[in-house]
């Protein structure tokens, strides 16, 4: 097998390991609640309902779906069992609708949202910070600040300060929603024009604190890489100045991608709370809503969900990486 | 310790987040002892615009915002250091045990490390809150602190491991020094740094952690956080309402915190790590 092949199926194990214990804890942790949850759960939900019949129905169903008269670990393999077929449980705040029908319809909102806003933010970020610590002067003096305040602001502030600014007092965009709630969604230009215009402050919210952290961290890096001995040598070998901001560029960039697949974790979760501003009918959204509701089985569904997306952006990030990274190509030359 | 101080002084970045911080922190202990009301007191309409004797409006039970204010910041910053001091903790062991220790225990604790690197400790920190009944801000802090400590961990074990077979360790080893001796002795000295560093860094992400939890209506009980009053102003409709004063100045005191935080940590950065000097 190849270098780079056994580099994958490496990767794969840990991140397969790491799956199975981001799914134990999600099993156990709400099962942590002191006493019977369904029956606190239950009793908490149907306050204010009379009908004692659909009361017992409420109950039962979650009893079977928690198993919570068998023991932990047959409760556990019932839940993984639930967890591959595609089931992941009733509603409470949305009884009864299963929550995967919830998820579904939530998740292209946050993908269509988050990928392209969390990729531009990346790109953008690295070239400023490049930019900045090769240029230096006025320019870094000013970048570097701005960046460093913009990335110590929180994601769903500067959501917030862009809601009332933007769609508040100049009403430019609107201010809620993912589309004009009279518009049925179809193929249609206008609806596609009224998805773009909600997209915009959202998608610039999460772009400007992304681009802050990147920048920041390809500063750092060119700098160290623009100090080292092989710049000094270029130099002195007369080799065009361009062609080394391209050696430097290239050597930033790696730790750069590492640093991307350690921080999207943090950047999936900050873009979440942004939804929650603009009432975006994303994944965050519905966790706000089922938080508010104590609605466990949406919860769990919500972070589950976003466990394994950040796994999986990881997992795609480290496999780029190793197909990029010349330490292993190199490896793989010397196997050969 | 005492020189290195000295050139803290001088380097502007670190006074400038060092002395906002400070400002901040002088301006929390002591406003309270003017004003000794409750900010929980109803005293206004709700959304009041500011006005001389209401300093930042009131919110939407009508209660002072700027008192709230200050009792956030201190919640917040009480929470980020308390989550600060756990995170530098829990990060410091993991990272000198399997850094110094090496062999099975390293990889062991390394592997529990890259696995709680990878799961998002913001799922965990959810997962956690909600299955706790009672949060008191301290519950939330060490809530925070227990699930951030990977990165300290990672950095710690790294610059550990490169110090472990540095001449003067083995000379401390063959004179016969206990474990816990050369590890005080001989390798914190050589890591400090980064461990302040580590911990001014976990603090302002402690104060981050808090807001965005608090936002999801999962902060702290029976208290203000700038994070709680954030999500106040987002579940009443403040934005929707035109009442500016009830989010952008807590947003603004979320950022001036961490930002002189970071300021600080650039700052350190830059005096602990000539390379990266510009």
């Amino acid at each position: 097998m190849s270098v780079y092949g056994k580099y994958i199926v490496k990767k794969f194990f840990w991140y397969f390991l790491t799956l199975v214990i981001a799914v134990g804890l999600n099993f156990l942790l709400p099962r942590m609640i002191e006493g019977n949850p369904v029956s606190m759960i239950v009793s908490e939900m149907t306050q204010g309902m009379t009908d004692s019949d659909t009361i017992k129905r409420v109950y039962e169903t979650f009893l079977i779906e928690f198993g919570i008269d068998k023991p932990l670990g047959e409760q556990f393999l019932i839940y993984v069992k639930n967890l591959l077929s595609g089931n992941l449980g009733t509603s409470f705040g949305l009884y009864p609708k299963p929550v995967t029908e919830i998820l579904a319809s939530a998740v292209p909102w946050t993908i269509g949202l988050q990928l392209p806003a969390i990729l531009v933010g990346w790109l953008l970020g690295n070239i400023l910070g490049a930019v900045a610590a090769y240029r230096k002067g006025v320019f870094d003096k000013v970048i570097f600040p701005v960046a460093l305040f913009v990335n110590s602001i929180p994601f769903f502030t500067l959501a917030i300060i862009m809601l009332y600014v933007f769609a508040l007092s100049l009403n430019w965009f609107p201010l809620h929603g993912g589309y004009d709630y009279q518009l049925v969604p179809s193929l249609s230009w206008e609806f596609f024009a009224s998805v773009i215009r909600h997209h915009t402050l959202p998608f610039l919210s999460i772009v400007l604190v992304t681009i802050g952290g990147q920048a920041i961290g390809m500063r750092e890096m060119s700098i160290y890489e623009l100090n080292s001995d092989y710049v000094l040598y270029s130099k002195l070998l007369g080799i065009r100045d361009s062609r080394i901001a391209r050696y430097v560029f290239r050597n930033a960039m790696l730790p750069q991608i590492t640093g991307l697949a350690l921080s999207i974790g943090t950047m999936v979760g900050g873009s979440l709370i942004c939804e929650i501003v603009f009432s975006y009918p994303g994944i965050g959204t519905w966790m706000f809503t089922a938080i508010r509701q104590l609605d466990y089985p949406l919860i769990s569904g919500c972070t589950l969900l976003i466990a394994i997306a950040v796994l999986l952006a990881n997992f795609t990030i480290d496999i780029i990486y190793g197909w990029i990274d010349p330490r292993i190509k190199a490896a793989q030359m010397e196997d050969q | 310790m005492n020189s290195s101080f000295r050139i803290l002084i001088k380097s502007p970045k670190f006074m400038f987040g060092a002395c906002t911080l400070l400002a901040m922190i002088g301006l929390v202990l002591i406003y309270p002892l003017f004003n000794r009301s409750d900010p929980l007191e109803m005293i206004a309409l709700a959304y009041q615009p500011p006005d001389a004797k209401l300093l930042l409006g009131s919110d939407n039970f009508g209660r002072d915002l700027f008192l709230e204010l200050i009792y956030g910041i201190r919640t917040s910053l009480q929470v980020g250091l308390i989550a600060g001091v756990f995170a530098t903790a829990i990060g410091l062991v993991i990272g000198l045990t399997s850094g110094y220790i090496g062999g099975m225990i390293d990889n062991l604790l390394t592997a529990v490390t890259n696995i709680f690197i990878v799961i998002p400790s913001f799922v965990i920190l959810i997962l956690i809150s909600v299955s706790i009944d009672s949060r008191s801000s301290f519950v939330t802090a060490v809530i925070i602190g227990v699930t951030s400590w990977p990165w300290t961990a990672r950095a710690v074990r790294a610059q550990t491991s490169s110090l472990r077979n540095r001449d003067h360790v083995n000379i401390a080893k063959i004179s016969g020094y206990s474990t816990p001796r050369i590890i005080v002795s001989e390798i914190l000295p050589y890591i400090a740094s980064y461990v302040v560093m580590a911990f001014v860094l976990q603090t302002a992400s402690g104060i981050l952690s808090e807001a965005s939890i608090s936002m999801l209506g999962l902060g702290p009980y029976n208290t203000i956080s700038l994070g709680i009053i954030m999500n106040w102003a987002l579940v009443f409709e403040a934005p929707v309402a035109g009442a500016w004063w009830a989010f952008i100045p807590a947003a603004i005191s979320i950022a001036m915190i961490t930002f002189s935080l970071y300021m600080m940590n650039t700052g350190m950065d830059e005096i602990f790590n000539p390379k990266i000097r510009s």
